[in-house]
């Protein structure tokens, strides 16, 4: 039990609930060391299993180590760090430990070495990251309530799921799963939900945006991407996957194109990247699973970049729609030209993070000859730069001069956005070191002639649309209907119809009823009441007279 | 206020000519590179600039026919949520 001090997600769980009473420098020094201890701690964790523990009659595995869990517990380790140097200047005092506890049970999850571990971690991530929307004010509470619904039911479904598992195998241990049992469809949904897979893909843009300026950075993080690690290990090679993960792609691409909010803009694109790692998950190849892999792991760090940016910008100024921005990179270059670092690298751009991991993704599916894979991954790789690459810093860094001269935001977000900026272009320069850190051996090299060709016309041409069609793009006031709307707007609608419908049933009853009641009060009254037949005090003479009788009955019936 | 230089007529077109360069660059470097055509079609000229020109046309217009459908004005979910 000693080593599960040194469990890198329960460290910050710890540190998560130190915080709650610390002000101040200690604040500041526990939200930073914590972290900092837990990516030590991850990289330094030996394979195997390190802490069994007995739950009713299983064994569990609450700290089980492998590479792949490993590198995700990195990741979540290095981005709570990131995430907490930039949140140190937020007001909320609820915010920064809402979001070491998410960062927490992340890497809870990627050490569970059993789905009942897996659960409770999944649980408590969907706890940490509804208080963190919670935690953004008055303006996020009916968000955070929706975000909060759609989590439960996704543990619903899980738990079911792991109980008809254990029912029908009786194990619990996290292994590859098929689609051969209801109970594991039900565990499939239920990690697709965190995904944020279709139907239920609104989650996401719904309540990530209405987060604070901090608060999105960490959200950004950890749901999606823990989706994507327990779809690694649970269902590598699932062909359903592909077509899912492409159509997330696309939802993503099509919804960031028509948005007006900053945040809801990068919030698609979030779908969209995860849809990269579920497409890899379903290829189910050494290759595609390594690139899912180590495109969440750069992922993770550009989008929070990109959110930072956005982030400084929204404290900044106070605004979010790109209709009221515009012209900041003159008062704020280095915000700026940390978001296009962030959007390049999302963007896939040679020298940067997400070329290396992405371009792993589309080898899969030449290496397998999937013709159809392959072309719309990369029409999607076109469709990234457009929608998150050129769109977000043009809109509100470029595009028209708004008249906002904000300065740049305080020195710990500048030295954030500094950190990421250098972590995007370090891995994309050297990706040798996530390389090392993948699943499967490495046999791949990103940076060919061809490949670095093909790449760069597929996304300059894609600037060229972007910069052609531009009066297809200009930004209104508006939003696109998402499936959210089914319970925000129908939902509620077809509840009110119903429930004027019954109510108008029930004041015509209420009408037509006292006249039939009182019929009936009536006859019972007759018969029942204080002068009716049944109900008379009965004169002690006539009980005589009745006993007399049947004596009489009695004693004839005797001499018969 | 003064003008950001960037912000000059002058400077856009420049900015374009710039563009136009580096585009044509990228597809002339096809002479320059090993090709490597895994399927047919990427071994058409310049097959990633106009596929990715194309592309990303199609998903823009395809955006603005969803938009037609289903864009509302950002006010529409304020009146009885919050």
């Amino acid at each position: 039990m000693a080593s599960l001090l040194a469990h890198p997600g329960l460290i910050l769980i710890a540190g998560a609930f130190l915080l709650v009473w610390l002000r101040g420098g200690a604040r500041s020094a526990v939200a930073l060391a914590a972290p900092m201890a837990a990516v030590v701690l991850a990289w330094n964790v030996p394979e195997g299993v390190a802490v069994q523990a007995h739950f009713l009659d299983f064994e569990l595995a609450l700290f089980a180590t492998d590479k792949l869990s490993r590198l995700f517990a990195i990741i979540f380790a290095l981005m709570a760090f990131g995430g907490a140097l930039f949140a140190l200047n937020q007001k909320s005092p609820l915010e920064l430990p809402a979001a070491l506890l998410y960062a927490g049970a992340a890497i809870g999850v990627a050490f569970a070495g059993d789905l009942v571990t897996v659960f409770v971690f999944w649980e408590l991530m969907a706890i940490g990251s509804a208080l963190v929307v919670w935690s953004a004010g008055r303006t996020a509470y009916a968000a955070s309530l929706r975000y909060m619904m759609i989590h439960l039911l996704g543990g619903v479904l899980l738990m079911a799921g792991i109980a008809g598992h254990v029912a029908e195998f009786g194990s619990i241990a996290f292994e590859r799963m098929t689609l051969d049992s209801p109970s594991h469809w039900l565990i499939l949904a239920g990690f697709l939900i965190n995904a944020g897979a279709p139907p239920l893909s609104a989650w996401l843009p719904d309540a990530y945006p209405e987060a604070s300026w901090s608060g999105t950075v960490f959200l950004s993080a950890f749901t999606t991407k823990t989706a994507v690690y327990v779809l690694l290990r649970g269902f590598p090679g699932t062909e359903l996957l592909v077509y899912v993960g492409l159509f997330m792609i696309f939802y993503g691409i099509v919804y960031a194109l028509l948005e007006n909010d900053m945040r809801r803009i990068l919030a698609y694109s979030i779908v969209n990247q995860v849809g990269f790692m579920v497409t890899g998950v379903g290829i189910g190849t050494e290759m595609a699973l390594n690139g899912a892999a180590a495109h969440a792991f750069t992922h993770i760090i550009y989008k929070a970049l990109l959110l930072m940016s956005a982030g400084s910008v929204l404290l900044m100024t106070g605004r979010r729609k790109c209709t009221d921005l515009g012209g900041l990179f003159q008062s704020m270059p280095l915000t700026a030209a940390c978001g296009i670092i962030g959007a390049l690298s999302i963007s896939s751009f040679p020298l940067t993070s997400g070329f290396v991991s992405k371009s792993m993704i589309s080898q899969a599916a030449v290496d397998l000859n999937l013709f159809y894979v392959w072309i719309a991954l990369a029409a999607a790789s076109a469709g990234v730069f457009l929608h998150a690459g050129i769109k977000f810093p043009w809109f509100v860094f470029f595009q028209k001069d708004s008249g906002l001269r904000p300065p740049e935001p305080p020195l710990n977000m500048r030295v954030a956005m500094i950190f990421f900026s250098v972590l995007c272009i370090g891995l994309g320069v050297a990706p040798g070191a996530l390389y090392e850190l993948l699943p499967y051996a490495v046999d791949y090299v990103p940076y060919t002639g061809a490949h670095v060709v093909a790449q760069l016309q597929l996304l300059l041409f894609s600037g060229l649309a972007f910069f052609v069609m531009l009066d297809y793009l200009r930004r209104t006031l508006t939003i696109t209907l998402d499936v959210d709307w089914l319970y925000r707007r129908l939902g509620p609608a077809v509840c009110g119809v119903a429930a004027r419908a019954l109510a108008r049933m029930f004041a015509a009853l209420a009408s037509a009823a006292p006249a039939r009641i009182m019929d009936i009060v009536s006859a019972l009254r007759r018969h029942h009441g204080p002068e009716g037949v049944l109900a008379r005090t009965w004169p002690t003479g006539s009980m005589a007279l009745w006993v007399m009788v049947l004596l009489l009955v009695y004693l004839l019936l005797y001499y018969l | 206020m003064q003008q950001h230089w960037l912000t000059r007529p002058a400077a856009t077109q420049r900015l374009w000519w710039i563009f136009i360069a580096i585009l044509a660059a990228t597809v002339a470097a096809e002479f320059f590179v090993e090709h490597e055509a895994n399927f047919s079609v990427e071994a058409i000229f310049g097959f990633n600039a106009w596929y990715g020109f194309i592309a990303c046309a199609a998903l823009i217009l395809f955006a603005k026919a969803l938009g037609l459908m289903l864009k509302k004005p950002d006010t529409y979910y304020e009146k009885r949520d919050g």
